[in-house]
């Protein structure tokens, strides 16, 4: 009988060890990402100082993309612009919130090529805040970035977008659940 | 040495309660195996009705009988109940009642969960076609339910949908761990791993396979459910979660779900086949290392399912090779049931004609999966019918036949009544031309472009569909027949011996048919002579 009962709480252990191993795979994901550059996911604020500049000219792209359903008005003040590697760029954003509501926006960011992702650094980003705005209100804010001279040299040309999602609701819930 | 064992069963000879609590309480394996195997039957029929919905509104181009949303309904009840109700609940009843009778076990290791992992079944298909009556109407989201078409897009019931995977998951894990209990702790004295008979060992790795991913298919339904109603962002972009991220969780259960489905059906065929080719199977040893292999290797390929989603050109190639490895463990099997027939005395009863039918439509399947399998034409083929035609050769003239094949094997043995061998023929023949005629044009849409999950079609189209679904219709019918064939055996059957088929061998043919309430009490002697299965 005690066999039976060590193969069923082995067993089960191997049960809930599977679950937590399905939520583990959430960070284990997110690390593949940055690691490969998977999605073109883009890491958080870095400011870095580059000794050799590289002097290499990159073309960026600059797209912006409302999510389904996301009224409000969103574009970038040029859709392109040549830069050099290692230098600091600005480049400014314009949120709109056309509705009669107040809203609670937020942008993902999104590099193309993928494998490009980990060398386009922001040192200054709204793309790491929420924007909250009045009804009607607008306002125009910054993006500082800087391309890494070790930028593969296969790459002459990076896309940046962004996805503006709606996420009032999500923030209600949040606030009701805490 | 079968007197022995019944000599012994007197003893304490005692049958099954009466009236319905026998059902509602019983921990006896055959009882339960037979409860999972009417339940699954049922649920057959109504997941059946609902890809009959599905192929009169596809009859024509233009929208016919159905709305789009109730369309997109009907699709994803009937993946669900088909993959959750049908043929995962279908082979438990089966190692219910197989498992112990061939390893010479009294019962399994733990009736009373055995129990329970029954009847949460029910409860789970309650909830979920309770939907269908409710506000926003039943889940509409794909079997595969992708976030977030299942989270932020789905209809109100998704919560229901939710508890229903979980209760159903629930159960999957407690017949596991009771079969792997059964199997490691119960096996007759001589019963070596290696003298198990290859239903055993088939169901021994899908338990295994269960235990693995079941319960990450329970936490992502479990992120779903956060994401829907607790504010968080496992799958939502606004939020910094990814919907990508959902698809590889799925897929990590996804695909050795699609071989949970499968193995126990490999260990039915070749129990048929040496049966009735009156020959040992051939290379009983690399059998059980090729389940053995395809349920590792069904960890690594998951991604084959995403192909399109923009992984690095690494992640395509590396998919890729895997999933193709897949096809020589497969191969090793399909060569090894030609060698076990190969000048053999073959007699082609209906549970071998359904056998030789899987062995030869499965294959099949496994060729388009090849051609799938090829990451750059699956930019091409993926969301098309092509992959309809795909999954369902392997899953219905694979998984299903070996299904009605082993039931017409061992449905002599549980009731102890012989089956209309000419019905028995008759729904073979009708089952495999409307079969061929259902799924075989399937890959011809796909391959022309026509795209999957969809309630309308252009007209080019059309004279395909037309013939899928009269051979749907047929298929339809010939199941009815299949229940009357059961049912007739049941009521109207000539008695069946013990041993029911000539060249039977295993320990469940030396038992009478049908078997007493409670078997091998006391253990069978396997020195003095019983051969493995
Ligand atoms: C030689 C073996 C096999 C190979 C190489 C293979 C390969 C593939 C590939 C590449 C896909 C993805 C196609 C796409 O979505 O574009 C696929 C889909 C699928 N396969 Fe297989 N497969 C094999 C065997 C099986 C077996 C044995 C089963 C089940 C018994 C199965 C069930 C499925 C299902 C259900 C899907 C579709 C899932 C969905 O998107 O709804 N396959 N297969
Ligand atoms: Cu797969």
């Amino acid at each position: 009988m005690s066999s039976i009962k060590k193969s069923v709480s082995k067993l089960f252990l191997a049960t809930v060890g599977m679950f937590l191993f399905g939520f583990a795979l959430v960070p284990i994901y997110d690390v593949f990402c940055e690691i490969t550059g998977l999605n073109g996911k883009v890491t958080g604020p870095t400011f870095s100082e580059y000794e050799d500049i590289g002097n290499r000219e990159i073309k960026i792209t600059f797209t912006t993309t409302n999510n389904n359903g996301m009224p409000w008005f969103f574009d970038s003040d040029r859709s392109q612009m040549k830069v050099k590697t290692g230098e600091q760029n600005l480049m400014s954003y314009v949120f709109t919130n056309t509705t009669d509501k107040p809203m609670i926006a937020q942008a993902i960011p999104s590099v193309s090529p993928g494998k490009g992702a980990q060398y386009f650094h922001k040192t200054e980003c709204f793309c790491f805040e929420q924007q909250y705005l009045e009804p009607g209100e607008s306002i125009s804010i910054p993006l500082k970035f800087v391309i890494d001279p070790d930028l593969p040299a296969d790459i002459s040309s990076l896309a940046l977008g962004y996805t503006l999602f709606d996420i009032t609701k999500d923030q209600m819930t949040k606030q009701a659940s805490n | 040495m079968s007197a022995v064992i019944e000599g012994h069963q007197d003893d304490h000879h005692h049958g099954p309660a009466k009236g319905i609590t026998r059902w509602l309480y019983t921990t006896n394996h055959k009882d339960i195996g037979s409860l999972y195997l009417w339940f699954s039957f049922i649920m057959l029929f109504i997941g059946g009705a609902m890809a009959m919905v599905i192929r009169a509104e596809l009859f024509e181009p233009g929208s016919q009988i159905v709305s789009p949303e109730f369309y997109n309904q009907m699709v994803t009840n009937h993946g669900l109940i088909m993959v959750f109700g049908v043929i995962m609940p279908a082979f438990v009843g089966l190692a219910n009642w197989l498992i112990p009778m061939q390893i010479g076990a009294p019962d399994m290791a733990l009736p009373r969960l055995n129990n329970l992992s029954f009847w949460i079944l029910p409860a789970a298909f309650g909830v979920l076609l309770a939907t269908f009556f409710m506000e926003g109407g039943a889940p509409n989201f794909g079997w595969t339910f992708y976030a977030p078409l299942s989270t932020e897009y789905a209809p109100p019931t998704v919560t229901y949908f939710i508890f229903a995977v979980h209760i159903m998951g629930a159960s999957s894990i407690m017949g596991s761990i009771n079969v792997i209990t059964t199997i490691l702790n119960m096996r007759a004295p001589g019963m070596t791993l290696m003298k198990m008979p290859l239903f055993v060992w088939s169901w021994l790795i899908t338990a295994y396979l269960l235990i693995a991913v079941m319960p990450v298919l329970a936490g992502a339904v479990t992120m779903m459910l956060m994401d829907i109603h607790f504010g968080t962002s496992f799958f939502k972009a606004g939020g910094g979660g990814d919907p990508v991220l959902f698809q590889h969780i799925f897929w990590f259960f996804g695909h050795p779900e699609v071989y949970i489905m499968i193995l126990p059906a490999f260990g039915i065929v070749s129990h048929i086949i040496e049966t009735f080719s009156r020959k040992p199977i051939f290379g009983y040893d690399s059998m059980v290392y090729a389940i053995a292999s395809i349920a590792l290797l069904s960890f690594v390929v998951w991604a084959h399912h995403m192909f399109t989603v923009g992984m690095p050109i690494a992640g395509e190639l590396f998919f890729m090779y895997s999933t193709m490895l897949i096809a020589i463990p497969t191969g090793v099997k399909v060569f090894n049931w030609l060698s076990t027939m190969f000048k053999g005395s073959l007699t082609f009863e209906t549970p071998m004609l359904f056998a030789i039918a899987f062995v030869a439509l499965f294959t099949i399947g496994g060729l388009s999966g090849l051609m799938l399998a090829i990451a750059p034409a699956d930019f091409q083929y993926h969301d098309t019918y092509f992959v309809v035609a795909h999954f369902h050769y392997v899953l219905v003239p694979g998984a299903l036949f070996s299904i009605i094949a082993a039931v017409y094997y061992w449905l002599p043995k549980w009731t102890g009544y012989m089956y209309d061998e000419f019905m028995g023929k008759t729904h073979f023949w009708l089952s495999f031309v409307s079969v061929n005629l259902t799924f075989f044009p399937m890959h011809f849409v796909g391959l022309a472009g026509m795209p999957r999950r969809i309630p309308d079609y252009a007209m080019q189209f059309a004279d395909y569909n037309m013939i899928v679904s009269v051979g749907a219709f047929l298929f339809g019918l010939s199941q009815l027949l299949f229940l009357y064939v059961v049912l007739k055996a049941i009521f109207y059957g000539k008695k069946a011996t013990g041993q029911v088929w000539e060249g039977a061998q295993g320990l469940e043919w030396t038992l009478d048919s049908p078997p007493a309430y409670h078997t091998f009490e006391t253990p069978p002697n396997l020195e003095a002579g019983e051969a493995k299965g």
